[in-house]
Parts: C-alpha cells; sequence; structure tokens
C-alpha cells in the first residue's frame, strides 16, 4: 500500500522556497483577507435597507480602537496586494526580468515602494488608533 | 565533523505509517549528502531505499528535500548544509519505499511535450546546421536532467497533479526555440491547455531549486510569449 504524501499545509510551510515563495503566499493571503473585507463592506452598505440607524450602528465599529487597528492591516493587504501585482505585471511584460537575479532586484525595488506608502501612512493611522482609545 | 542525518522512512511492509529515523556518525564537510545516505545503507542500516546511479549530478534520480528544500543529493556538501540534515523525498508524488517516488504523472507531463525532434523533411546529406545565434535560444533548457526538483518545488504542481509541471515545459521550451524543428505548433497548444503553462504563478521555487541552474522561471515566461504570439 503506498501513501501520497506531503500535501498538508504542514508541508508547504516547512518548504524552504525564496523570496519568490514568500510574496505568492502573501499575496494569496491578503486576496483573501480583502475578499473578506469586501464582504464585511456589501454587508454594512447593505444595512442601509433596514434605515439610517442600523447602518450607523456598524459604522462605530469601524471607528473603534479594534477598527482603527484593523484599517491599518486593510491598508497592509491592499497595499502589498496591489504592488505585488504590479511586480507579477512589470514581469509579465518583461522576459528578461524572469532572470532569478533581476528577479532578486526587483523584489527589493518593489519593497522599497511598499515600505515608502506604507510606513508613513501606517503611522498616521497608528495616531488615530491611539486617538480612538482615549 | 559530527553529523546527525534524520531521514523519512516509510516500509510499507512492516509498519502502516511513515516516520523519521536519526542516524548520527562522523564525516568530513567535503563529503556529499549522498555519501552520509550512502554510508548510512552500508554500514548502518541496509534497509534504507533511495535512488542513485551515476551519482555526478547527470543521470538527476537523486533529487531529494534536504533541509526543506529539493537538492540532487551527489552535488550537496554536508559541510555546506550543517551537522543535522533532514533528508525527505520529493513532495507531491505518492511515496513507494523510503525515500523512492512513483515518478510515473511526471513522465507522463513530459511525455505529453513530444520530447523530440519533430521534422518530416528528407534529412540532408550532412547534418543540419544551425546559427550561434540560433542554438543560443534554447542552450539553458538542454541542461535538464530530468530529476524533477523543479516540478515538486512547485507549489502549483502540489495543488493541481494535472498541472504540466516546469520540467515538461523545460523540455518543451528545448524544442520550440529550435529553429530545425517542426512540432511547435502542437507543442504550444499542449501547453497552452488550462493545465498547460498558465498554472505558473511566477513563485521562482523550481528556478532555485534546479540543480543545473536552468533559468526555469524564465523559460516558462517564453513559452508563454510564444503562446501568446501563435494565438494573435
Amino acid at each position: 500500500m503506498s501513501q501520497p504524501i506531503n500535501l498538508g499545509p504542514r508541508s508547504w510551510l516547512s518548504y524552504r522556497g525564496g523570496s519568490g515563495y514568500l510574496l505568492w503566499a502573501l499575496h494569496r493571503v491578503t486576496g483573501l483577507g480583502l475578499l473578506l473585507f469586501l464582504a464585511l463592506h456589501i454587508v454594512d452598505i447593505f444595512l442601509l435597507a433596514f434605515g439610517p440607524a442600523a447602518f450607523e450602528h456598524l459604522l462605530v465599529l469601524y471607528t473603534s480602537p479594534p477598527g482603527r487597528l484593523m484599517e491599518i492591516f486593510l491598508l497592509f493587504g491592499v497595499l502589498f496586494h496591489a504592488v505585488n501585482g504590479l511586480r507579477i505585471i512589470v514581469q509579465d511584460l518583461f522576459t528578461k526580468s524572469w532572470e532569478r537575479q533581476r528577479h532578486d532586484r526587483l523584489i527589493v525595488v518593489q519593497l522599497v515602494v511598499f515600505l515608502l506608502i506604507f510606513l508613513p501612512a501606517a503611522w498616521i493611522m497608528f495616531g488615530s488608533f491611539l486617538e480612538s482609545l482615549s | 565533523m559530527r553529523v546527525l542525518f534524520k531521514v523519512y522512512r516509510y516500509q510499507p511492509e512492516t509498519r502502516e505509517d511513515a516516520y523519521f529515523d536519526s542516524f548520527e556518525f562522523d564525516a568530513e564537510p567535503t563529503d556529499r549528502v549522498l555519501d552520509g545516505l550512502n554510508h548510512i545503507k552500508w554500514h548502518l542500516d541496509g534497509t534504507l531505499t533511495l535512488r542513485r546511479s551515476c551519482q555526478h549530478g547527470i543521470c538527476g534520480s537523486d533529487a531529494l528535500r534536504i533541509n526543506g528544500v529539493n537538492r540532487l543529493a551527489c552535488k550537496v556538501l554536508i559541510g555546506d548544509v550543517g551537522s543535522k540534515i533532514k533528508i525527505e523525498p520529493l513532495m507531491g508524488f505518492t511515496v513507494i519505499k523510503d525515500l523512492v517516488v512513483d515518478m510515473d504523472r511526471f513522465f507522463s507531463h513530459y511525455r505529453s511535450v513530444m520530447p523530440y525532434f519533430v521534422n518530416d523533411e528528407a534529412p540532408p546529406d550532412r547534418e543540419r546546421l544551425q546559427s550561434v545565434e540560433a542554438r543560443d535560444a534554447y542552450d539553458d533548457t538542454t541542461k535538464c536532467i530530468l530529476c524533477a526538483a523543479c516540478t515538486t518545488s512547485c507549489p502549483s504542481a502540489w495543488s493541481n497533479p494535472d498541472f504540466i509541471g516546469p520540467a515538461a515545459i523545460v523540455q518543451a521550451h528545448r524544442f520550440i526555440f529550435d529553429d530545425r524543428d517542426e512540432g511547435s505548433e502542437e507543442r504550444l497548444a499542449a501547453l497552452g491547455q488550462r493545465d498547460g503553462v498558465w498554472r505558473c504563478r511566477t513563485v521562482f521555487n523550481c528556478t532555485r531549486a534546479c540543480p543545473k541552474e536552468i533559468q526555469i522561471t524564465k523559460a516558462i515566461g517564453e513559452v508563454k510569449k510564444a503562446i501568446v504570439a501563435d494565438r494573435s
């Protein structure tokens, strides 16, 4: 009797791929996160059908401390997914960038762009989070 | 140096589940991982089952997952991987025994891209001449030794057994970009299918795993472009 192996989530996590593997995994995770947020967003808009009170009741969630914190994660998800997606489009258009060394350089550029936008924005949003605590 | 080999074992005749066996012994840092596995088989436990043939990085039969990443056991030095070495069979294939996996599916994908020269013209009196530039177009992909390190490092191949896999695409690339070959249309049609090249997600695990340092993701990209050009 033979057995299939190494196909569970544990072995996926245990494979020591490089930066491309990590970015691919993050792209999937942030994609799922965005899908969840989209579902939440559709639900909160739908609540308008039950009148302004119900809608505003849910809006309080977004201004609460956990809501503010979630927004920082949301920014991370949207920004990472967008920048990584743009990098993949660039690679699709320019075959030379599929060489490993160029790919590695492109990832550095991608991370710099991501951090340049994310860090200041997250800092400002963290201020809002601290304000919501007081 | 003292080394500890942690080796994946699956012996269906004696035990139903898979487990890890540990072996500790002295080795030189310049010994290859395969030397360590041979030492285990020849001196410590003769039941250890693994594939190896040429032992010089040409036959491609001893690709294994070494410390979490696909490598050829005969090309990796023990000194380069450290004193604790975890050996597992290639991911995504059915294990037959210990480190030996069933590669039938791998070779059926390989055969599906017609990995041979196609040209129905009458053979010339001498060899079919080719320019240096034309040869360069597919030089990289001639190096493939069919070890399956790339295909079994690919998340798309793990999740979808029907995905043709990087190795078959590399083999197809070798003939698609050979200007003497005339079978490209059929190959591109096969690779343009749902489970062909488009399952590649640019993860680069294959390029990193290749023991012959073939730019696999680049080759896949070139085939993708050729398919698009062929359709337009």
